[in-house]
């Protein structure tokens, strides 16, 4: 008994020395790897200029706005949709359809993103394409489209659970005093739960700006600084699959480490921002 | 990228199939040509240049209906994946749909084996009334000087030029041979492969793109380029002359599967593969 919890302890320190390792190996990795066009003092250039390799200008900027054009136009979608469908599920439908509603957005958390982009070239596309007359269809409108479809599952399933945990006591008191489902909804649950909403928030925003395929299939990857959602634009993420094959010596090859770092530094925010929402809420006594 | 995965996927999954076939019907027509491969066993992985692919494809489904033994893995990703994956010893083969610059080859010792000429031609939707450019028209349209097709004659809307990433031969081919080495602008729309390229273009009636020649069907319409139509043809007789080798790499001198694999893609019945497939084979 004994010497199995030690060694199970053991494992378990290994696994997360290697979690943690990992990580920080891999920003070093980066830093390391762009260090030739940080220390070349190109970084702002990088970072401010326009792409063009026959040039020899390899600025990322119009993907930086790509990224966040595309995941924030996304969240702006997928916010209203996703809050819409929780309610449903959590509050306000009858068990069994709370339960069929929980079972498909489960079932979509499973898709792969390439059936989405896809599903997104043959069809939404050419939807787009006509119904805004011009341009080609793939551009940042599309893309967010479709991510948010993407992002709206791990928002559901997420507001759902913030929406169950409000203590029942709260619900039942708003029962003893008379008030419907809505008044329930508008003044308990929805007070009660907005940490849990922004987690929600913080999470798909991470999801939508990490994502890769849909960006790459249907924004069209056009490196011009798009002036409407109807341009084409090229993420971060495409950005990195579209040059990845580039000489490993190239300068266009060390950019791609300054994008990684930038979508690093995007994620981790996410992430801190999420961790520090969850402490408040874990300290909260209810 | 859709075609990588869903390529290599539907091979692997048709070449299973194939081999179960082969057990009923044993292949004997083909023995001549493919008698090199009897008793082996092994894998081939091939990837790089996406134009290679129907070939790569009908070649490896007969050797493997040939000997259910021998698998052979193809994937795409561009010729500069092809070469890079090859000189890492990622793959066995690396096709390339340009030559490999000097500095790859004495990098990697490549060896490189050109089995095809391919033509690259100019494509766009077929309904585009737009049939025939001139140089000076496709460097206007490809720099963003003309932006809508009714300067060229067709219908009054704006052009969607489509293009490659930089580890595209097609692409590589396309802008030293049509374009002069001209600027392409910074509107254009980026694809990853010949198919994905295809696809876009039946897609969008106002898209204008490049492909190589052997993937030219009735999806998309070819565009003669100072009055010379793209096809098997004219690339032939050398009047249209934005064409390129299709080339094999491999590090260092062929050996194994990947030289017999090469070797039948200059027997006769390879030969008849590569014309098949819409390229001239080469002597």
């Amino acid at each position: 008994m004994k010497i199995g919890e030690r060694f199970s302890e053991k494992i378990f320190l290994l696994a997360a020395t290697i979690s943690v390792v990992a990580t920080i190996a891999i920003f070093s990795f980066m830093i390391l790897l762009g260090l030739p066009i940080i220390s070349a003092g190109h970084l702002i250039d990088v970072l401010t200029g326009s792409w063009s390799p026959d040039h020899g200008v390899y600025g990322i900027l119009p993907m930086i706005i790509g990224t966040l054009a595309i995941s924030s136009l996304s969240l702006v979608f997928a916010f209203p949709l996703s809050l819409g469908c929780s309610i449903l599920i959590a509050v306000l439908s009858s068990k069994r359809i709370s339960l069929l509603v929980r079972k498909t957005v489960w079932f979509m958390t499973g898709i792969p993103t390439v059936v989405y982009g896809f599903v997104g070239v043959f069809l939404l596309v050419p939807i787009v394409r006509e119904l805004f007359g011009g341009g080609s269809g793939m551009c940042i409108l599309t893309a967010a489209l479709l991510l948010a479809i993407l992002i709206s599952p791990t928002m559901i399933l997420i507001f759902v659970d913030s929406f169950e945990r409000v203590p029942r006591s709260y619900l039942m008191a708003v029962d003893a005093l008379g008030g419907n489902r809505i008044q329930k909804l508008i003044h308990v649950i929805l007070p009660c739960s907005w940490q849990g909403i922004l987690t929600g928030l913080a999470l798909a925003l991470g999801r939508a700006m990490g994502d890769t395929m849909i960006s790459l299939m249907v924004a069209g990857n056009a490196v011009a600084l798009p002036r409407s959602v109807l341009d084409s634009t090229r993420t971060l993420t495409a950005h990195i699959g579209l040059i990845i094959a580039a000489d490993f010596d190239s300068l266009e090859f060390k950019s791609l480490f300054v994008c990684g770092l930038v979508l690093y530094l995007f994620t981790s925010i996410m992430v801190i921002m999420i961790r520090r929402l969850d402490a408040r809420a874990g300290s909260r006594v209810w | 990228m859709i075609e990588k995965f869903s390529e290599g996927r539907m091979v692997v999954f048709f070449f299973v199939v194939a081999g179960m076939f082969s057990m009923i019907h044993p292949a004997t027509s083909m023995a001549d040509a493919l008698s090199p491969f009897k008793g082996e066993s092994g894998t081939i992985k091939i990837s790089g240049g996406t134009a290679h692919i129907p070939v790569m494809k009908e070649a490896a489904k007969r050797i493997m209906r040939f000997n259910p033994n021998i698998r052979i893995t193809i994937a795409g990703g561009g010729s500069g994946v092809g070469i890079k994956q090859v000189g890492e010893g990622l793959v066995d083969i690396g096709n390339s749909g340009r030559k490999a610059t000097d500095a790859e080859i004495s990098k990697y010792s490549l060896h490189m084996l050109k089995w095809a000429i391919d033509g690259v031609g100019v494509v766009v939707h077929p309904q585009n009334p737009v049939k025939a450019l001139s140089t000076k028209q496709l460097l206007d349209i490809y720099s963003g000087r003309i932006s809508n097709w009714q300067a060229l004659g067709g219908l009054d809307k704006p052009i969607t030029v489509y293009t490659r990433d930089k580890s595209s031969g097609t692409r590589a081919v396309f802008w030293k041979k049509a374009l002069a080495k001209g600027d392409i602008t910074d509107k254009a729309h980026f694809v990853v492969s010949n198919g994905a390229m295809k696809a876009a273009i039946s897609q969008d009636p106002n898209a204008i793109g490049y492909v190589s020649v052997g993937h030219i069907d009735e999806s998309v319409a070819s565009v003669a380029l100072d009055g010379v139509v793209p096809t098997l043809e004219t690339v032939k007789q050398g009047r249209y002359n934005v064409s390129r080798g299709l080339y094999s790499n491999t590090r260092g001198e062929p050996v194994g599967l990947a030289i017999k694999l090469l070797d039948y893609l200059l027997s006769p019945e390879g030969r008849q593969i590569v014309a098949d497939k819409g390229f001239i084979p080469v002597k």
